[in-house]
């Protein structure tokens, strides 16, 4: 695709890096506005499409980032986007890794992390819910959607379980 | 905690060399399904015992507070304590390698067969699917603040800015998390 620059994917993912508060899931909703709102790289289905696909692959759950910088520019896109992700707050780990100890016991380290969680909250259901309006195209895919969420919550059953069902029900003809 | 895992003294274990840490990371991130934490967990702690169970524990708070993937900057922890940042570089490299080559060959599959209809809608199928997991895992984080209606009133706030107004994530976390900070602590103390 020629209308992605390399800077601004660089961008976008070192922003993401340092304001991901409370892991990869919440700063989803976010990824997905800059990609398909501001830059308009992709549709929003696409975008759930390569979260959904990167879900299904093992390690880190930012996967989808190196699949998105791959899917928009190939191979530099993958590398570009998975580096900006890894080192601003890779970086910021090194440097205050050693005064870890330092803080740790302070009051205030604990304040800050429980003040923390509500924002948490609120950003990775604003994730779901984002997520969940570009995937659910009508209301079978809702009810994939809305099932699976509760037994996601309510069981301990394996997330690769859950999408396979989904994939399933895909390939079965329910949706 | 395991009793087993109780008794070790990571004090006399050897220094991993940096392609040991390499390819303990790279075992993590082939097999770490789902969430890499309880992978990563079993190959410090127990298997290679390159760290202690209250050392693990430790190191993950630490992630935990910081931004960013908290395995991503536990391996940079690891990888420095040990080696250095050539330590952090192998470690990191090593959690990303597998899964970088996986969904990259998924993405490729994605764009060759994604037009065919039965393939689209198995792709409709576990779009679907993943939206609920992150429903799913927005509900657990959530569980704990049922009985604080501040707190879900701040969660609230924000998903309605990011989700519904669609503002940006820097101004909306510029504004709710010192106002979040503030109040928890107003109220819990």
């Amino acid at each position: 695709m020629s209308g992605v620059s390399l800077v601004s994917l660089a961008l976008i993912f070192a922003e993401l890096s340092l304001l991901a508060f409370g892991g990869a899931n919440s700063v989803l909703s976010e990824m997905q506005r800059q990609i398909v709102d501001v830059q308009g790289w992709m549709s929003a289905s696409e975008f759930s499409s390569l979260f959904a696909l990167a879900q299904t692959a093992p390690g880190p759950n930012m996967m989808v980032v190196t699949l998105i910088g791959w899917r928009l520019a190939g191979p530099v896109g993958a590398l570009v986007s998975t580096l900006a992700l890894i080192i601003p707050s890779g970086v910021l780990a090194a440097f205050t890794v050693t005064l870890w100890h330092r803080f740790r016991d302070k009051p205030w380290r604990r304040i800050v992390q429980g003040g923390l969680v509500p924002v948490s909250v609120g950003l990775i259901a604003a994730g779901a819910a984002v997520l969940a309006v570009a995937a659910d195209r009508d209301w079978r895919l809702a009810v994939i959607t809305g099932a699976l969420a509760l037994v996601h919550y309510a069981t301990k059953l394996h997330p690769l379980w859950l999408l396979t069902i989904g994939a399933v029900c895909g390939l079965v003809g329910f949706v | 905690m395991e009793p087993s895992t109780e008794h070790v003294d990571a004090g006399h274990k050897p220094v991993p060399s940096v392609g040991a840490i390499f390819l303990g990371f790279l075992h993590v991130g082939m097999l770490g399904f789902g969430g890499v934490l309880p992978m990563t967990r079993r190959m410090l702690v127990e298997d290679r015992r390159w760290v202690n169970p209250a050392e693990f524990v430790d190191l993950l708070a630490f992630c935990q507070f910081l931004p960013g993937g908290n395995i991503m900057n536990l391996s940079i922890a690891i990888g420095l304590r040990f080696r250095g940042p050539l330590g952090a570089i192998a470690a990191i490299t090593g959690l990303f390698a597998a899964p970088a080559l996986i969904v990259v060959t998924l993405g490729v599959i994605y764009e060759r067969y994604a037009q065919e209809p039965r393939v689209a809608a198995v792709f409709a199928g576990l779009a679907a699917a993943a939206a609920g997991l992150v429903i799913g895992a927005a509900l657990k984080i959530a569980a704990p603040l049922r009985r604080k209606p501040v707190s879900l009133l701040l969660a609230i706030a924000c998903c309605v800015a990011i989700a519904v107004f669609r503002a940006p994530l820097s101004a909306t976390v510029l504004v709710m998390a010192p106002l979040s900070i503030l109040l928890t602590w107003q109220l819990e103390s």
